[in-house]
């Protein structure tokens, strides 16, 4: 436990775990909606503002929360508005926020492709006091939005026509996710990167929803992945000198193998432990009159 | 499940029609309803009005414009045309939201991520308070809403494990645990066996014996023909007959009537010709 005493690990440490709460918190719902991708787009968009930091002198950190919420409400405006020509528009903030950071970060006196990758793989030794700080804070924000607003986020994303008739205020609802799913990408960023963040929002996700049966279990269970991975990850860095977004990352995915090789045989038990009353006869018997069952409706 | 199965009293309740008509401002009242998706004109022109306590029926064929003019009824389709209004309040001004339970058509209740049927059918409840947590009265209204349906065991199951019927069956719980006065339902039937379909029935019934309102389109009266109060067929965007349901035979002989039910096959078969 010696990586306790050091400053700089302290700070790293309160950072992995507010990061392995945040990114799965919010990451739930993208992929309820099936919008996984959505944390990518947002990561792109993200370094236009870290650069833009970077050229105004003004704290890069800050800049990507407001250029990476911008973007990420572009983004949903587009999705509500249909799904006609959405994809292309989407793919055009992804390059346009990539290309924009680039170009802009060389436009800056004191920044340079050195800063910039800091940014797209994470450098969690590096996070500051004040990083921690602004981290806290974002990070707070965006449990009382994932945790307070659970049931009415769920509602929306399981079926938003459904939401939009009980009355809620939908769209509200949508932008407030969109805003917060840019502020938990660019609070990850100085520990995942962002070209990982989305990683981080998806893949617990992913691992945990296995073995999961309801929304609620899925999402402490994806937070606890997530919080497993960010703190074992930082530690190991500590240890052996390699990034720590790629690290965690893989740490991740390796999580989601195991999970995986693991509810096969759980969920075989499963499906035969419901399909017992159905299936008394060993075989299939052709039967005249029952030799279609109601669930052949091939009707589209 | 037989506990849902109708009653006698209900059965009584149902028939005593000319109380439950007639009693104040209709619930529906949708006039000269045009409506476009794209280019196409879906609606033409369409009258519906629906008194409180009856259960009327949207039928016609695919195409026919009776998923948007129920669509239109919830706000879900914009009107290029005529005017809406919902007990008795213009639709720009109704916000009462909570008086409708609504099942769209679905195939699913399932989404990207695991959910159980009580979850999905919590987020009914919603349109009673909808930023406040759940209080005791709304956790028994999604226990009751499940009884109804007959998922009270499955109420923690994930949706995922479920029958295509019961996935309906999920649907339709959603929309009554608001406790709705007015339910709107879009093809609740579709990919339900017989078994499946008795059971909405029995719901249904329970429901309207309770006075409940209800709109509902369906592509076939089938299990629940003996429910309607009322048919309304609609036909390229027209409502062609505004009465009695029609008997099964001249529903079964719509234009564009595909002949591909959702039975088992041990229901007598009616070819619309000899029976």
């Amino acid at each position: 436990m010696t990586f306790l005493q050091d400053a700089f690990m302290q700070r790293a440490l309160v950072a992995a775990i507010l990061i392995g709460i945040t990114a799965p918190a919010v990451g739930i719902y993208l992929v309820q909606r099936r919008q996984a991708i959505m944390g990518d787009g947002i990561g792109h968009v993200a370094l236009t503002g870290v650069a833009l930091g970077f050229l105004t002198g003004t704290n890069p950190v800050w800049m990507a929360v407001l250029v990476s919420s911008a973007g990420a409400v572009a983004m949903e405006l587009v999705r509500a508005r249909g799904r006609t020509q959405g994809d292309i528009a989407l793919a055009m903030l992804f390059y346009g926020g990539m290309s924009g950071g680039v170009l802009l970060i060389h436009l800056s006196p004191n920044g340079s492709n050195a800063n910039l990758l800091s940014y797209l793989f994470g450098s969690i030794t590096t996070v500051s006091q004040e990083d921690v700080v602004v981290i806290g804070i974002l990070a707070a924000v965006v449990v009382a939005v994932t945790v307070g607003l659970r049931r009415q986020l769920f509602a929306v994303c399981q079926d938003e026509e459904f939401a939009r008739v009980t009355g809620l205020p939908v769209r509200l609802l949508n932008i407030v996710l969109a805003v917060t799913a840019a502020v938990t990408v660019t609070v990850a960023m100085r520990v995942v990167g962002l070209l990982l963040v989305s990683a981080l929002m998806v893949v617990p996700v992913a691992a945990a929803q296995q073995l999961t049966r309801g929304f609620a279990a899925t999402m402490a269970f994806a937070v606890a992945i997530g919080l497993t991975v960010t703190t074992s990850g930082t530690v190991y860095t500590y240890y052996v000198d390699v990034p720590s977004g790629a690290t965690i990352v893989v740490m991740a995915i390796g999580v989601f193998l195991a999970v995986t090789a693991l509810a096969a045989p759980l969920a075989k038990r499963r499906a035969r432990r419901s399909a017992a009353p159905v299936s008394e006869e060993a075989e299939c018997t052709l039967e005249p009159s029952r030799s279609r069952s109601p669930e052949d409706d091939v009707r589209v | 499940m037989t506990a849902l199965m109708p009653g006698p009293r209900a059965e009584q309740e149902t028939s005593v029609e000319p109380t439950r008509n007639g009693s104040g401002e209709p619930v529906i009242s949708l006039r000269g309803a045009t409506a476009s998706l794209g280019a196409r004109r879906v609606l033409r022109g369409v009258d519906l009005g629906v008194e409180r306590g009856e259960v009327v029926a949207l039928l016609g064929a695919n195409g026919s414009g009776k998923s948007t003019t129920v669509r239109a009824v919830v706000g879900q389709v914009p009107l290029s045309g005529g005017e809406l209004s919902l007990f008795g309040t213009p639709y720009r001004r109704f916000r009462q939201w909570r008086r409708i339970g609504y099942v769209p058509q679905r195939t699913t209740a399932a989404s990207g991520v695991p959910a159980t049927v009580r979850e999905v059918v919590s987020s009914g409840r919603l349109s009673r308070g909808r930023l406040r947590p759940l209080r005791r009265a709304d956790r028994a209204a999604v226990d009751r809403a499940l009884e109804l349906v007959g998922l009270a065991d499955r109420a923690k199951d994930s949706v995922n494990a479920l029958s295509g019927g019961q996935h309906q069956r999920v649907l339709i719980a959603r929309a009554l645990a608001g406790e709705p006065e007015l339910l709107i339902m879009d093809e609740p039937m579709a990919g339900v066996d017989l078994a499946g379909q008795q059971v909405l029935a029995g719901t249904l019934r329970e429901e309207v014996a309770e006075g409940t309102t209800v709109l509902l389109v369906l592509h076939e009266l089938g299990a629940l023909e003996p429910l309607i109060d009322r048919a309304v067929v609609l036909r390229d965007g027209c409502v062609v007959h505004d009465g009695a349901p029609p008997p099964a035979t001249g529903q079964h002989a719509l234009p564009g009537h595909d002949h591909v039910h959702p039975h088992a096959p041990e229901e007598p078969i009616r070819t619309g010709l000899l029976t």
